[in-house]
């Protein structure tokens, strides 16, 4: 009865961050990104800076017809939104937030799941491109193909390294294993895992298969309402993913001062702080081109990735 | 400062930070006035006591927006001798906003100082029609126009003054006149 309970609030618990978090990063884009330039941002709804703008976009688009095209694949269509987005608050369940167990799941093979899962995430995209019967579509759900092909594999080398250099793949366990010279000796691999894990997302300046000046929105260009709503929340609740996840692997997660009863709160900080650099890199630089996209991930980010694999190998041989 | 890879990245960065943590330019309007330059020109005022119909406004008028009907009045001679006057009675004097391009030369051309600037911009109509402004809705902006500039302290007084001090001073003499003749 008890683990049941247990279970249950833990669930419920998940689903509150997996439903309140992406919001709050939106609300904090929209403000943010508005300030950086010299803007207000929105300053009516809810009554105080805007703060339930994310609110009243989500009754707008609830109010919205949701339009099938004739041509679509009408269940693939249908179901795509879903598969975008309930990967993340899987992902989200084994995610430590503080020592102990202060978490949905601990999993022994925590870090493959959460990889296996994002990797899901995905074929939303890839769902919606093709069942839409639209060309635009089709070429955006193309390339979030070949992007999701070039960017996976140095998201997991750089992840690899991490699970070499704790000799686990739980990621309670490679927090436990964390020391603070961890930061300085994964810094390439967290740089590596970071900026693929922006390209998964499609943010910008990787959000080649969304460019609206060339191909509307790429895979979502026809879906209205409701689900068009699912599509930005799931990647938002993917910036929460990622964020959490390149804490958890490269900032050591809830370590810090007083990590005993503090260490929730530091987890957070470290969330929400590479929350606002993935906001601040979207405002700072302009789209990538498809090319660049390409030559950034098979030139740079995977001989990045190998060279740190290659020194975590070194090291650890050295110091066991 | 030496050149490293990836400083024009960094610089990008450091402009955005920057730009959050200053003032936003944001104008609030409907909430906050804006603060205008004092001679805005918004909408032009008309000062009817001045106007003396010469039409000169409304002929000048590039587009035309300027409408003034008038009719003649024979005021009864003053004195016994004299020919009874005839003077011009302003019957309507309206500028159609939706015509008018804020050229601003029938200020410029009015000979009797009754043409202004305004610095009122809230007039916006529902129906282009309604755009078009009578004479006493004209009039009511003449509140909002600013006192003109003061003088410069050394300038001689405007001519309006100076014909009055003469008249007043006219009168003065001819009162010690008449009080030296009495005693």
């Amino acid at each position: 009865m008890t683990t049941t309970l247990d279970a249950l609030v833990r669930c419920i618990a998940v689903l509150l961050v997996f439903l309140v978090f992406p919001l709050v990063i939106g609300q904090t884009e929209h403000k943010v990104m508005a300030h950086m330039q010299g803007r207000l941002g929105p300053m009516y709804a809810g009554g105080f800076h805007g703060w339930a703008q994310l609110v009243a976009d989500g009754v707008k688009f609830a109010q919205k017809e949701d339009v099938v095209p004739a041509g679509a694949d009408r269940k693939i269509f249908q179901l795509a939104p879903a598969v975008a987005l309930l990967p993340y608050l899987l992902a989200l369940v084994a995610i430590p937030l503080g020592p102990g167990d202060l978490l949905g799941q601990s999993l022994d093979a925590g870090l493959f799941f959460v990889l296996a899962v994002m990797g899901v995430g995905v074929l939303g995209s890839l769902m919606a491109g093709w069942a839409s019967a639209n060309k635009f579509s089709l070429l955006g759900g193309i390339r979030t193909a070949a992007q999701l092909l070039a960017y996976e594999l140095p998201m997991l080398l750089a992840a690899a390294s991490v699970a070499m250099a704790a000799g686990t793949v739980s990621l309670t366990g490679i927090l436990g294993a964390f020391h603070w010279w961890w930061v300085p000796w994964q810094i390439v691999g967290g740089f590596v895992f970071f900026v693929s894990g922006l390209a998964e997302l499609q943010r910008p300046p990787f959000d080649m298969p969304v460019a609206d000046s060339e191909i509307i929105f790429g895979a979502y260009t026809e879906y209205t309402g409701l689900r068009f709503a699912l599509f930005l929340l799931s990647e938002y609740a993917g910036i929460l993913v990622v964020s959490a996840l390149t804490a958890v692997l490269f900032l050591g997660g809830w370590h810090g001062p007083m990590a005993d009863s503090l260490g929730w709160l530091w987890m957070l900080l470290k969330t929400f702080a590479l929350a606002f650099l993935v906001i601040w890199i979207r405002v700072t630089y302009p789209r990538l081109r498809e090319d660049q996209l390409m030559r950034f991930a098979w030139t740079v980010l995977i001989p990045l990735s190998l060279a740190q694999l290659a020194l975590t190998g070194i090291v650890k041989v050295v110091i066991s | 400062m030496a050149s490293f890879p990836g400083r024009g990245l960094a610089k990008g960065l450091a402009v955005t930070l920057r730009t959050m943590t200053r003032k936003t330019v944001t104008a609030q309007y409907p909430d906050v006035q804006p603060e205008l330059p004092p001679r805005s020109r918004g909408v032009i005022a008309l000062l009817e006591e001045n106007c003396t119909v010469c039409m000169l406004c409304a002929r000048e008028c590039p587009d035309w927006c300027i409408y003034i009907d008038s009719h003649k009045e024979t005021l009864p001679a003053a004195e016994p001798n004299a020919r009874a006057r005839t003077r011009n009675v302003l019957d309507r004097f309206a500028i159609d906003f939706s015509l008018c391009m804020y050229c601003g030369i029938c200020i410029e051309v009015c000979p009797f100082d009754a043409l202004f600037w305004s610095p009122e911009f809230e007039y916006a109509e529902e129906d282009i029609h309604d755009l078009t402004h009578e004479r006493d809705r004209l009039r009511e902006w003449m509140w909002t126009v600013p006192a003109p500039p003061a003088l410069d302290p050394a300038a001689e007084d405007p001519k309006e003054i100076g014909a009055a001090r003469k008249a007043a001073e006219k009168a003065h003499a001819a009162a010690e006149a008449a009080k030296e003749a009495e005693a």
